[in-house]
C-alpha cells in the first residue's frame, strides 16, 4: 500500500498486576483500594496491539500510529514514560475514568468521539487496533462498540496474526477453541482488530524514540479533554476479587517433568 | 502537623510512588529523567536481577552473562547517559542527577551492576572534563552505543589510578606508573613509553581503552598526567588476573599490566613544549579532582538505594513470618501481622527506612547541586579569563576575594537588598554553590556509605537467618556486603573526612550554615512534626563546637582544630554529615507537601504520605541530633584533663571542717557539696573531683536544650511504626530473588 495505514490503537492503563488489588465500595461505586496510588501499566492486551501496530507501520511506508487512551491524566503520563520509549506513536489522551468498573458503552462512545476528532486521519486507510480483552475491563465488547460507532464492519477478535498479502488484502488468524486459529481474508482497511497476544516480543526501551515521542506527548497530555463519567450509566450490586489462593513453594532440584507431574496431580486432586 | 495534635491524621497507604519520588527529588518536570528511570529499572529488575538470581555473582571471572548485561545497558540508553547529544546521548545539559538516578535504579537490585555502568563513565570522565576536543570527539563517539543502522560494538573504558601495589586505593599523592619519551623526531610528536600496573581496576576484563594516571620518569616530561591507552597499542596490554573480591561481582575487576608506546597526543588535555620539556596541561590530580568530585555522589546514591529497596521485602517477610505454622491460623494476629505485632521489629524497620530517606535526599541534593554548578563553573572560568586572571594561584586569590564578599553578604539579615548580588552575580553564585558542592559530595559519599553499611546490616538482621542466604528476597545479604565496598572505593572514608575537615571551615559555607539554622527554625514554626527544631538546635551546637575547637587547645596546650588532629576534625565532619542528611530529608518532604497536590496520582494519598515522611524526618533528626550531641560533647570536654585527687584537685573541693563551719551560716550546704575532703585526707571513692565546665556553659545549655528538643520524637516513631504495619504492599517483589 503506497500511502500506508492510519492505525489507531485503543488502550488504557491498568494497575500493575503485581500490586494488591482489593475491590472497595466508594460513594461513586465500586473501585480498587488505593488505585490512584498504585503504579500502572499499559493494559497488556492493548500493549500487544500497539506493538503489532508499530510493526505493521514500520513495514508500510507512509503509515502512522495513534494511541487513543482514556484514563487519569497523571496515570497516563506515568505510563508514557515507559511505553513512549518502545515504539513511535502519537498520543490522543482523554482524561477520565479508566477503572475496571467503567461502563464499556460510555467508554466506547468517548473513544469513538476522540478518534473522529483526530486531525488528518484518513478513514479509508483506518485500521482500528485494540485488545481483545482487558486486564481491568473484561466486558469484551468495547472494541466492537467503537467499531460500530465508526461504521467499521470488518471486525476480527482474538487476533494473533495479521499478514498483508501482495494484493493489499489481509490474512488474519483469529483464536478459536482448542488452541486453533480461524483464517480469514479481508480486502483491506477500514477494519477492526481486537488483538490477543500476537507474536511480537515487547520492544526494548529506546530512549531516542522516547525523546522523540515525548515532544508531542507532553503537550497532548496538557491539552487532554476531561471526560466526565456518564451518571448512573451502570450500577454494580457487588464486587469481589477472583477466588484464588496463592501457594508458593520454592523448589530448586526438581526437573521440569517432575514439576509438571506434580501440577497435574494437584489439578486432578482439586 | 504538630506532634501533639496529629493523633488521628491520615496514615500512609502504599509505598511512595514514582510520582511522589519525582517531586521529592526534584525531577517531576524532567520527562527525560523519568523515562530514564523506567528504562534503567527495566534492565535492573529484568536481566540484572535474573543474572544475580541465577548465581551470576558466584564467579570472579567475566562471563557471557555479565557481558549481556552491558549490552542491555547499551540498548536501554544507560551507556548513552554520559554522552552529549552530538556524541550519541539523549539528555541535554548536565547529567549528574541523571547518573545518580541510573546508579539508584541499578543498585536497587545490584551494586556491581551499578558499578559496571558507572566505571565506564569514570573512564570517560577525565576525557569529558579535561580532554582536548579531538580526544572528546574520538572516545565519546567510540563509546556511544551504535545508532540504528550502525554495525559496531561500543568501546568500553577503564579508569586506572592506583597507588603503589600491592595495596588498593586512590591516594592521589602516591602515584605509581611512569612515562618516558622514547622517540622525539624534530618537528614531530613525541612518542611515549607508558609503564603502569593497576590493581582493583573496574571494567578491565573487557576494556578497549584505559585512562591511566602516570608520573614522569623522564627529565623531558614535567610532572604527572593522565594518558589514554588503547588495547591495540604496541606493547603489553595485559588485563591481569581477576580480583577475588567478595562484593560487586557483576563488575569486572582485575590487576592489569601495561607497557605501551603511545603518541603524546594521548595525554589527557594535551601538552605544551616549554624549553624542550613536555608539559602536560593538567596534572593527574587536577584531572582527578574534577572527576571524583562528581562521581563520588553516585556511590552515595547506591547505598541509599539499597536501604530503601530493603523496606518492601522486610515488610513482606515480617507479615508472613508465622504463616504455615499450626498455631497461626488465618484471622489470628500471628497470621495477619506476623512479626509486625512486635514493636521492636517495626521500630528497627523505621530506623532503616528513615536512614534510607535521609541518605537519598542528601545524595540527590548533591547531584542537583552539581547540575547547577557545571554551567556556572564554565561561566565563572570564562569571566575570570576575561578579567585577565590566569594561573592556579592567581585564580585562587581572585576567588578568595569573591568568597570573602559572598560570605559577608550571606551574613546579612534576610531581606537586605544587598543580598540580591548573591543571585545576580555569576561569580557570587559560583563561589556560594561551589562551597556547598565541596561539602555535599564528600558528605554523601561518607555518610551514606558508612552509616548506610551499618544500617544495611540492620536490614539484614530484620530478615533473621533468611537474610544471609542466597534466597533472601531483595538480595539483602549481597547488598550489605556491597555497601562495605561502596564505603571504600572512589576514596575511602578517611579521604572524605579529610576533605570535609577543610571545606567545612570555608566561611562561605559556614555563612550558609548559619542561615540554615534560621531556616530550620522557620520550618519548625510551621511544621513542628518534622523535627526541624531539634535539627536547628543540633546545628547550633555543632557550629558552637567548631568555633570553640578552632580556638582551643588541649590540656597540654596542643591546638585542637588542625590538619593533623584527625581525632578532632574527623568526628566533627561525621557530625556534620548527620545534620546535612537530616536537613535534606526535611526539605524534600516539604517539597512533596508543597507540590504534591498538583499531581492527581499523588494528591489522593498525599497527607498520609507527608505525615509518615514527616515522622521519619522526626525520627532521623532526633537520631542526628543525638549523634551530633555525643560527638560534640566528647570533643568539647574530652581534651580537658580530668581533675585528680592531688593538690590542684583539692583546691576545687570543700574540706569537711570548712563545710561544717559553713553549715552554721548556710544550713543544708553540706548536702549540696559532692567533693568533700575529710579531716584525715580521705576523699570520695571516684576518679577525682568532678570536672568543671568553665567556658562551656553555653554548650551545656545547648546540650540540655537539645535533650528536651527530642520531645515527641518517640511518639513520631510509634506513629511511623503503626503506619508501616498497615500500609499496603504489592503481592510480590517485582524482581526475582
Amino acid at each position: 500500500m503506497s500511502n500506508g495505514y492510519h492505525i489507531v490503537v485503543c488502550g488504557s492503563v491498568v494497575p500493575d498486576p503485581l500490586q494488591t488489588l482489593e475491590p472497595i465500595e466508594t460513594p461513586a461505586g465500586p473501585a480498587l483500594k488505593n488505585e490512584m496510588l498504585l503504579p500502572a501499566v499499559l493494559d497488556p492486551w492493548a500493549a500487544h496491539a500497539l506493538y503489532e501496530a508499530a510493526n505493521l507501520a514500520a513495514h508500510a511506508a507512509g503509515s502512522k500510529v495513534w494511541l487513543v487512551s482514556l484514563g487519569a491524566k497523571a496515570k497516563l503520563r506515568q505510563v508514557m514514560m515507559t511505553i513512549a520509549q518502545k515504539v513511535s506513536f502519537e498520543l490522543v489522551p482523554i482524561d477520565g475514568p479508566a477503572s475496571g468498573f467503567a461502563d464499556a458503552h460510555a467508554t466506547a462512545a468517548l473513544l469513538a468521539e476522540a478518534i473522529q476528532s483526530i486531525t488528518g486521519l484518513d478513514r479509508s486507510r483506518l485500521l482500528l487496533f485494540g485488545g481483545w480483552e482487558s486486564a481491568s475491563r473484561g466486558a469484551g465488547v468495547t472494541m466492537q462498540l467503537i467499531g460500530e460507532r465508526l461504521g467499521i464492519l470488518d471486525q476480527f477478535q482474538g487476533v494473533d496474526q495479521l499478514r498483508v498479502q501482495p494484493d493489499g488484502a489481509f490474512e488474519i488468524l483469529e483464536r478459536i477453541e482448542g488452541g486453533r486459529h480461524q483464517v480469514s481474508l479481508c480486502q483491506g482497511p477500514p477494519a477492526l482488530f481486537g488483538w490477543a497476544t500476537g507474536n511480537l516480543p515487547e520492544p526494548r526501551n529506546n530512549p531516542q524514540i522516547g525523546m522523540a515521542n515525548m515532544r508531542a506527548i507532553m503537550p497532548a497530555l496538557q491539552r487532554a479533554k476531561t471526560a466526565a463519567p456518564a451518571p448512573d450509566a451502570i450500577r454494580y450490586r457487588s464486587a469481589s476479587p477472583p477466588k484464588q489462593q496463592r501457594q508458593t513453594r520454592i523448589v530448586k532440584n526438581l526437573s521440569a517433568e517432575e514439576i509438571a507431574r506434580e501440577i497435574v496431580a494437584w489439578i486432578e486432586k482439586a | 502537623m504538630s506532634t501533639a495534635t496529629r493523633h488521628k491524621l491520615e496514615m500512609l497507604r502504599t509505598l511512595p510512588s514514582d510520582a511522589a519520588r519525582q517531586i521529592q527529588w526534584s525531577f517531576a518536570d524532567r520527562y527525560d529523567l523519568q523515562m530514564l528511570v523506567q528504562s534503567v529499572r527495566a534492565v535492573a529488575r529484568g536481566p540484572v536481577a535474573r543474572l544475580v538470581a541465577q548465581g551470576g555473582r558466584n564467579t570472579h571471572e567475566w562471563t557471557p552473562g555479565k557481558a549481556e548485561m552491558l549490552e542491555a545497558f547499551d540498548h536501554s540508553g544507560i551507556t548513552a547517559v554520559f554522552m552529549d547529544l552530538e556524541q550519541g546521548g539523549f539528555i541535554a545539559g548536565p547529567r549528574n542527577l541523571a547518573l545518580a538516578l541510573v546508579a539508584f535504579e541499578l543498585a536497587w537490585v545490584d551494586g556491581g551492576a551499578a558499578t559496571a555502568s558507572l566505571a565506564g563513565c569514570l573512564a570517560l570522565a577525565p576525557i569529558h572534563e579535561r580532554g582536548t576536543p579531538e580526544q572528546q570527539d574520538r572516545y565519546m563517539k567510540l563509546a556511544a552505543p551504535p545508532q540504528p543502522g550502525e554495525d559496531r560494538k561500543p568501546w568500553r573504558g577503564a579508569f586506572c589510578l592506583t597507588e603503589p601495589i600491592p595495596y588498593v586505593g586512590v591516594d592521589t599523592g602516591m602515584l605509581d606508573g611512569k612515562i618516558r619519551i622514547v622517540e622525539w623526531k624534530p618537528g614531530e610528536e613525541p612518542i611515549l613509553q607508558v609503564e603502569k600496573r593497576g590493581r582493583f581496576i573496574t571494567n578491565i576484563g573487557f576494556a578497549n581503552f584505559v585512562t591511566a594516571a602516570v608520573d614522569s620518569g623522564d627529565d623531558r616530561i614535567k610532572g604527572s598526567c593522565m594518558v589514554i591507552l588503547e588495547e591495540g597499542d604496541p606493547g603489553i596490554f595485559d588485563r591481569g588476573t581477576a580480583t577475588k573480591k567478595m562484593v560487586h561481582q557483576l563488575s569486572s575487576t582485575g590487576d592489569p599490566i601495561f607497557n605501551l608506546r603511545v603518541p603524546a597526543s594521548r595525554i589527557v588535555g594535551g601538552y605544551d613544549i616549554k624549553n624542550g620539556v613536555l608539559v602536560p596541561r593538567y596534572s593527574h590530580s587536577e584531572v582527578i579532582e574534577a572527576v571524583f568530585r562528581r562521581t563520588r555522589v553516585t556511590v552515595g546514591v547506591m547505598t541509599a538505594a539499597k536501604l530503601l529497596s530493603a523496606v518492601e521485602p522486610v515488610i513482606r517477610y515480617q507479615r508472613g513470618r508465622f504463616r504455615g505454622a499450626a498455631t497461626a491460623t488465618p484471622g489470628s494476629v500471628r497470621y495477619e501481622m506476623g512479626l509486625q505485632a512486635r514493636e521492636d521489629a517495626l521500630h528497627r524497620l523505621v530506623d532503616v527506612w528513615a536512614t534510607g530517606e535521609a541518605s537519598a535526599s542528601l545524595a540527590f541534593a548533591a547531584a542537583r547541586a552539581f547540575d547547577e554548578l557545571d554551567p556556572l563553573e564554565r561561566e565563572a572560568d570564562r569571566i575570570i579569563a576575561e578579567r585577565g586572571v590566569s594561573g592556579t594561584r592567581a585564580k585562587a586569590k581572585f576567588l578568595r576575594q569573591v568568597s570573602d564578599e559572598a560570605a559577608s553578604l550571606l551574613r546579612l539579615m534576610p531581606g537586605d537588598q544587598r543580598k540580591e548580588k548573591l543571585q545576580s552575580d555569576t561569580l557570587m553564585r559560583f563561589v556560594t554553590l561551589d562551597s556547598l558542592a565541596d561539602i555535599l559530595c564528600p558528605a554523601a559519599k561518607l555518610w551514606n556509605t558508612g552509616w548506610g553499611a551499618q544500617m544495611m546490616r540492620e536490614a539484614v538482621s530484620l530478615m533473621g537467618g533468611y537474610g544471609i542466604t542466597e534466597d533472601c528476597p531483595g538480595f539483602l545479604g549481597n547488598k550489605w556486603m556491597d555497601a562495605q565496598l561502596e564505603a571504600t572505593y572512589e576514596g575511602p572514608e578517611a579521604v572524605q573526612r579529610r576533605q570535609l575537615s577543610v571545606t567545612m571551615t570555608n566561611p562561605v559555607f559556614l555563612a550558609q550554615f548559619r542561615n540554615w539554622i534560621r531556616e530550620m527554625r522557620g520550618i519548625a514554626s510551621e511544621r513542628p512534626g518534622t523535627g526541624a527544631c531539634t535539627l536547628a538546635t543540633a546545628m547550633t551546637m555543632w557550629l558552637w563546637t567548631l568555633e570553640r575547637l578552632q580556638h582551643s587547645t588541649d590540656s597540654d596546650g596542643g591546638k585542637l582544630y588542625q590538619s593533623a588532629r584527625q581525632g578532632v576534625t574527623f568526628p566533627l565532619a561525621d557530625a556534620l554529615c548527620w545534620l546535612l542528611a537530616a536537613r535534606c530529608q526535611v526539605l524534600d518532604v516539604l517539597e512533596l507537601d508543597r507540590r504534591g497536590a498538583q499531581d492527581s496520582s499523588v494528591a489522593e494519598g498525599l497527607s498520609g504520605l507527608v505525615n509518615f515522611l514527616s515522622d521519619l524526618c522526626h525520627v532521623q533528626t532526633a537520631r542526628a541530633g543525638g549523634e551530633a550531641a555525643r560527638i560534640c560533647a566528647e570533643l568539647v570536654f574530652g581534651y580537658n584533663r580530668h581533675p585528680a585527687w592531688d593538690e590542684e584537685g583539692y583546691r576545687g573541693c570543700y574540706q569537711q571542717d570548712e563545710l561544717d563551719a559553713l553549715e552554721g551560716f548556710v544550713p543544708g550546704i553540706a548536702a549540696c557539696a559532692t567533693d568533700v575532703i575529710a579531716g584525715d585526707g580521705s576523699h570520695p571513692s571516684k576518679a577525682g573531683p568532678c570536672a568543671k565546665c568553665n567556658g562551656a556553659e553555653q554548650f551545656l545549655t545547648l546540650h540540655s536544650k537539645l535533650a528536651t528538643c527530642l520531645t515527641g520524637s518517640r511518639l513520631a516513631k510509634d506513629r511511623a511504626a503503626e503506619a508501616v504495619s498497615k500500609l499496603m504492599i504489592p503481592e510480590v517483589l517485582d524482581y526475582p530473588a
